[in-house]
């Protein structure tokens, strides 16, 4: 599905994302995870073809396609979604007007007709249902007067709309409480399959409990430096990352 | 540049699409303004003795008068010799029916989207087209008959219902009001007239569209809506003109009276030539609106504004009897080198009066967009209560927003709120809509009609949409 060699990028004149590796294909999903400014958001926006990165080498495959090439809304039509770590507000919006909006803008880069109104209407009462989620939220503008965990529910709402091919979820687990965790999880995995693949940002074991990993990575200092099955979770949990920080990581 | 700047200098090179010229046969005064000027333009028309007298007064008074120079706006003062006061379309002395009218002329307001045979109207809304100085055509005034309303050119309805309009012209607005509206009260040549009698209510909107087509002639309508006692009457004016590279000069004035009981809705959707991108050419906007509400009269003014090279104008309602409702929601936007200097005034006069004021302002290019608003509350005005909300979007960072807001207060038991919010299309906005698939012109759009959806919501229906598209017409090219 998607192929990151030798990923460098730069934000703001700092070198970020130092030789970055990853391989992920169709139905599997992948965790990153890593201490506060390892890079993992970094990785997340590249990949979303967000312009205040600058990648300076390498090179993404996705699905064939050179994704370094393609504008964020390309990305996007081709299957990038991005669950934001900080879901911005678009005032005056609202949520349905805005979800309608995205597919249509899909629908069309792939030469579909638009949705009707009535199938969208139906499209989006299920999944809100899915996730426990009032229509009023549907109805209010994108984000805005939203708690955190409504704000990340939306995320997975819209996720679940737009049915992606690759599915980044940055950190979508902080900030919710027990249940809301569950009901995001549920809609994790309600999502998986086994023509798409899913990379999940977390700094917490818990979340995999509920969404299961197929393998664990852990990004330090802007490169992979580990990389297992969800045991290393567990053991990241226990150990924390003290023990990862080896000379092999500071040789290079 | 900033990656923010960056996307944004591209969303702003918009063509102007109205800017074509009508070739037509025109009957034009010389260039100039004088006594001998007013007195052919009020023979033109066959006026009454009175409103020559009135005219001339008016005319004398500005002579006294000095531009007003307060607005923040800049720009080179009209050459009030150089300008032709009165232009028509050569045409028959009388119009029996559509038939009669210059195919030239229908054409032309078939352009602009304004089909004037009724069969192709919107069914419910009946049109005054007003082309250069005179009126082309009123339509559905069968229809309207039929309730008693009377929606005609206002220089008919000087011949056809005299008393009326001597009663109430100048009432709201006087000649000595300003500048400009003593030179309209001057000069004035058309425009709309409209009077709801008595618990009647509209069965149709009612709307006015003026196109400026001659070069180098002022356009100086006068619109007056009387709505009687409990009558209601919603009104829309749209305006365009063609793109030329010198500036015209657009001063109207427009009165609404409000009797006991009445409501007038008042909605503007202004796109005058706003002048290209390198801001040479447009229209001079400088427009006097004022309304007066009885006791519990309400009047609401809608404007939408994305025209002109230079607006400074603000609707606004004297509150005078008591219970009575004044409101004022506005979208401004400027882009490239326009400037607006634009809000309202509400003067609460009568017991437990209530003004909302919604402005919404987006600035683009190296425009400069100022919100200028007063609420005045008189020590009569017990129990009076205002909201204000004046709200400024900013597109890139060579462009401006002011807001000054006014208030005076002369009673204690009223209550006035004012909240002023200034915001910028974030990057973080076009990213997050970029990232669910929608491009960039899209994204900023979605964001500008998110901005502006107070003001939209109190359009009517029918224009809603035309103004969100003008919105985005307007805004093409500010952002990339
Ligand atoms: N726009 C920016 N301007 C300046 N520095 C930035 C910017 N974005 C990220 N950085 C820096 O890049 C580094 C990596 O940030 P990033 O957000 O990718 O970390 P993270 O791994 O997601 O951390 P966290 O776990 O705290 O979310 C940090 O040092 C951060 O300060
Ligand atoms: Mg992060």
């Amino acid at each position: 599905m998607i192929t990151i060699k030798n990923l460098h990028a730069k934000v703001a004149g700092n070198e970020i994302l130092k030789g970055l590796n990853l391989q992920v294909n169709a139905g599997e999903v992948h965790a990153i995870m890593g201490p506060n400014g390892s890079g993992k958001s970094t990785l997340a926006n590249v990949l979303a073809g967000n312009e205040a990165y600058e990648v300076t080498e390498g090179e993404v495959i996705f699905n064939g396609k050179n994704l370094l090439e393609l504008a964020p809304e390309e990305r996007a039509c081709e299957g990038i979604f991005l669950a934001f770590q900080y879901p911005v507000e678009i005032p005056g919006v609202t949520n349905s007007t805005f979800l309608k909006t995205a597919i249509d803008s899909i629908r069309k880069y792939r030469n579909e007709p638009e949705i009707s109104a009535k199938e969208f209407l139906a499209l989006i009462r299920e999944k809100a249902a899915l996730l426990d989620m009032d229509n009023k939220l549907i109805s209010r503008a994108v984000n805005e007067g939203f708690s955190g965990g409504e704000k990340k529910r939306n995320e997975i709402l819209q996720l679940l709309m737009l049915n992606p091919k690759l599915a980044i979820l940055d950190e979508t687990d902080s900030g919710l409480d027990i249940d809301a965790l569950k009901i995001v999880s549920k809609g994790v995995n309600y999502f998986r399959s086994p023509e798409n693949a899913t990379i999940v940002v977390t700094h917490y074991q818990r979340l995999l409990d509920y969404i299961v990993p197929d393998f664990v990575h852990v990004l330090y200092k802007g490169r992979i430096i580990k990389s297992g099955g969800k045991e290393l979770a567990l053991e990241l949990e226990e150990k924390g990352y003290d023990w990862l920080k080896t000379d092999e990581v500071e040789a290079v | 540049m900033s990656e923010e700047n960056k996307t944004i200098e591209n969303v702003t090179n918009s063509e102007y699409k109205w800017g074509f010229v009508t070739e037509i046969e025109e009957d034009a005064f010389p260039k100039g303004l004088s006594e001998d000027i007013i007195r052919k333009i009020s023979e033109v028309k066959q006026e009454p003795k009175w409103l020559l007298e009135w005219r001339l007064k008016a005319y004398r008074h500005w002579l006294t008068l000095e531009e007003p120079t307060w607005a923040k706006v800049k720009y080179e003062s009209p050459d009030f010799q150089d300008i032709r006061y009165f232009s028509a379309p050569k045409q028959k002395p009388k119009l029996n029916s559509l038939d009669e009218v210059d195919p030239e002329l229908l054409a032309t307001f078939e352009k602009l989207g304004i089909p004037l045979e009724e069969q192709k109207l919107l069914a419910n809304v009946a049109v005054d087209a007003v082309f250069d100085s005179v009126s082309v055509a009123t339509t559905f005034k069968e229809t309207l008959k039929e309730k008693g309303v009377i929606f005609s050119s206002i220089s008919e309805a000087v011949r056809e219902h005299p008393d009326l309009v001597k009663k109430y012209l100048g009432s709201v607005v006087p000649y000595t009001d300003n500048f400009y509206a003593a030179l309209n009260a001057a000069v004035f040549s058309d425009g709309s007239f409209v009077y709801i009698p008595k618990g009647v209510r509209c069965p149709m909107e009612l709307s006015t569209y003026f196109r400026i087509n001659a070069a180098e002639t002022g356009q100086f309508e006068r619109t007056l809506i009387v709505a009687d006692e409990g009558g209601y009457v919603s009104y829309l004016e749209g305006c365009t003109a063609p793109q030329r590279d010198e500036n015209q000069l657009h001063a109207a004035v427009v009165e609404l009276i409000a009797m006991d009981n009445a409501e007038i809705k008042y909605s503007t959707v202004q796109n005058w030539y706003p002048g290209d991108k390198d801001g040479k050419g447009g229209i001079y906007n400088f427009v006097t609106k004022r309304g007066l509400c009885e006791t519990n009269a309400k009047i609401s003014w809608t404007q939408v504004e994305t025209g002109s090279a230079v607006t400074w104008k603000y609707p606004s309602c004297v509150l005078k009897g008591d219970n009575s409702i004044g409101e004022f929601y506005s979208i401004a936007v400027t882009n490239n080198y326009q400037q607006a200097d634009t809000g309202t005034k509400m003067i609460h006069i009568g017991k437990n009066t209530r003004s909302t004021i919604v402005s919404k302002g987006i600035s683009a290019g190296f425009s400069d967009n100022s919100y200028r608003g007063l609420v005045k509350v008189h020590k009569s005005a017990e129990g009076a209560r205002n909201f204000s909300q004046c709200d400024s979007m900013l597109m890139g960072d060579k462009c401006g927003a002011h807001t000054f807001p006014y208030i005076e207060v002369d009673n204690n038991t009223s209550t006035v709120e004012h909240e002023a919010t200034t915001s910028k299309v974030s990057e973080d906005q076009i990213f997050y809509l970029n990232q669910r698939g929608i491009p960039t012109e899209d994204a900023v759009n979605m964001i500008v009609n998110g901005f502006c959806k107070e003001v939209f919501r109190v359009l009517p229906m029918e224009f809603a949409v035309e103004a969100q598209k003008l919105l985005e017409i307007s805004l093409e090219g500010s952002v990339g």
